[in-house]
């Protein structure tokens, strides 16, 4: 049987042969890489190249030795201890809310799911004021916990629950979508076989979100480290003590001390550069696995 | 064994997946359960399974009453629908996995573990595989190493569930007989839910015809044949 038969050949189109349907023209094509290229430099290549040219200004040593500087110091080391701290608590806390949502059925899954993505809609200014108002010297439960010398706001614990507001949602909601794609079928099948929960969780699940979990883990360790506005609430701003790098860089900055300032703000990019690099890294070496898991 | 399903019901919410329904499976039996989809097979399935539990009624395994038992202490070896194959292990950890995850004592070891896999792959022939991961099989080996990941755990009974579902018509007549013959050698009492009438009246001893939540009838597939009891069996069987 032949489709030639069925089919008489098309003339009309002649320039369509032997090009796939899926294919556009080139002048279509090096337009939009064109436009990807121009959109990706100007509004992220660009800055990023501003920033280490402006710490590198005055030269190396200089940027080193503002670097140097306790306040500089501190400020790193409080947001290495504030990612340290609110990255795995986020980690745990997004896995059980997507096995919770994606494993069970229940009534308020719907609602769950718009909570779980509360703090992408709420300004994380607005969040700070909240935990002030809750946790704040002022308050009812604040009031006591200073009391027992264990400040929350202006101190370490709000501005860790402060950015674990802000970087709640990127675990859980890189996970959902993947475990609802893989249902539940896998995990029933390791119980029949008379592994218990946790084996089951161990053994079957996480293998199989390794990869989402990981991204959604770059991403809240990005995000944690920089986060601004929630923190500049609750965290007072005290020099050494409660100001993270980013908000050291902006206390920097409008103290004209830029050099300082970008010198701080290129560490920071370099650290937040790390993770999207890692990510990249790990997929080279694991093609093969992630193929033989098909996870597109 | 011997399984007794007693006034069995099973609601989802308000509306009623099963209305009681009782049944008796001999010892050694290969059974069909047949019915169009939302019929309740596969929900009984799994409550045999331990996978879903009923909301009244009770079963018996050997006279003993098992409705509470958990899923991971009925020793029920289960194929699913779509294999549910472990893909991140290969053939060969997807069959040991039963028997890696029995606790310390009653492990065996990884010898042992070894030399029973190798039986297994010998038993569905396919003894080449072990290596291989789920994805680089075809549809019907990933069925047949569903089937010996099920068996690996030595278990008392066999579900299916629309264990040729996912197959084409020439990869489906050869694993009838295929399943057959494993329940053949093993004497195992054997469950398999199925939409496909020939395929229910080629291979089991019994057909368990079902529609709406309710057992329509139950017997020989000659029997059901010659003697229809409702016009849903006599309209469906001759579908």
């Amino acid at each position: 049987m032949s489709d030639a038969a069925l089919w008489p050949p098309r003339t009309s189109t002649a320039p369509r042969r032997g090009r796939p349907v899926t294919t556009e023209t080139p002048l279509v094509r090096r337009t939009l890489i064109a436009m990807a290229v121009i959109g990706l430099g100007l509004l992220v290549f660009a800055p990023l190249v501003v920033v280490f040219v402006e710490a590198l200004e005055d030269g190396v040593a200089a940027a080193v030795a503002s670097l140097g500087k306790p306040d500089a110091q501190a400020a790193i080391r409080l947001t290495l201890t504030i990612a340290a701290i609110s990255v795995p608590a986020n980690a745990v806390f997004g896995i059980a809310a997507a096995w919770f949502i994606t494993k069970y059925d229940f009534r308020g899954k719907a609602f769950l799911i718009t909570l779980i993505d509360l703090p992408f809609s709420v300004s994380p200014v607005v969040a700070g004021l909240c935990i002030v108002l809750m946790f704040g010297a002022n308050s009812l439960v604040g009031g006591w916990l200073v009391a027992q010398g264990m400040p929350i706001v202006f101190a370490l614990p709000g501005i860790v629950l402060a950015t674990m507001f802000v970087t709640f949602p990127f675990v859980a909601r890189e996970l959902i979508p993947v475990m609802i794609e893989q249902g539940r079928a896998e995990e029933e099948a390791a119980l029949t076989l008379g592994a218990s929960g946790w084996r089951t969780f161990r053994t079957v699940t996480l293998p199989n979100i390794r990869w989402a979990l990981l991204y959604g883990v770059l991403l809240c360790n990005a995000r944690a480290m920089g986060e601004f506005g929630a923190v500049a609430v609750v965290s007072g701003k005290i020099r050494g003590q409660t100001a993270t790098m980013p908000i050291t860089i902006e206390m920097l900055y409008n103290e004209y001390l830029s050099v300082a300032a970008f010198a701080l703000a290129a560490v920071l990019t370099l650290l937040a550069l790390v993770t999207p690099l890692l990510k990249t890294l790990l997929e080279l070496r694991h093609a093969d696995q992630l193929s033989a898991s098909h996870r597109h | 064994m011997h399984i007794e399903i007693e006034d069995i019901s099973k609601e989802f919410g308000t509306t009623a997946a099963l209305h009681p329904v009782s049944l008796a499976i001999p010892s050694g039996a290969l059974v069909a359960l047949l019915g169009p989809s939302g019929s309740g097979k596969t929900t009984l399935l799994r409550i045999l399974g331990g996978l879903e539990f009923p909301t009244a009624g009770r079963v018996l395994f050997d006279g003993q009453d098992a409705t509470g038992v958990t899923v991971q202490d009925r020793r029920a070896g289960f194929v699913f629908q779509s294999y549910a194959l472990f893909r991140h292990m290969t053939v060969f950890e997807n069959i040991a996995f039963g028997l890696r995850a029995r606790p310390r004592r009653s492990r065996p070891p990884e010898a042992e573990i070894a030399r029973r896999v190798g039986r297994l792959l010998d038993l569905i022939r396919l003894p080449e595989i072990g290596a291989r991961y789920p994805s680089q099989l075809s549809g019907g080996q990933r069925q047949r190493v569903a089937l010996a990941r099920a068996l690996a755990i030595e278990p008392r009974m066999l579900l299916l569930d629309e264990p040729f579902g996912a197959l084409d018509a020439k990869v489906r007549k050869e694993l009838r007989q295929g399943l057959r013959d494993i329940h053949d050698t093993t004497g195992l009492t054997t469950v398999f839910v199925t939409h496909d009438q020939d395929e229910a009246m080629e291979l089991a001893d019994l057909v368990v015809v079902m529609s709406m939540g309710r057992i329509e009838q139950v017997g020989r597939p000659d029997d059901i044949r010659a003697r229809p009891k409702t016009d849903f069996v006599r309209e469906f069987i001759s579908a």
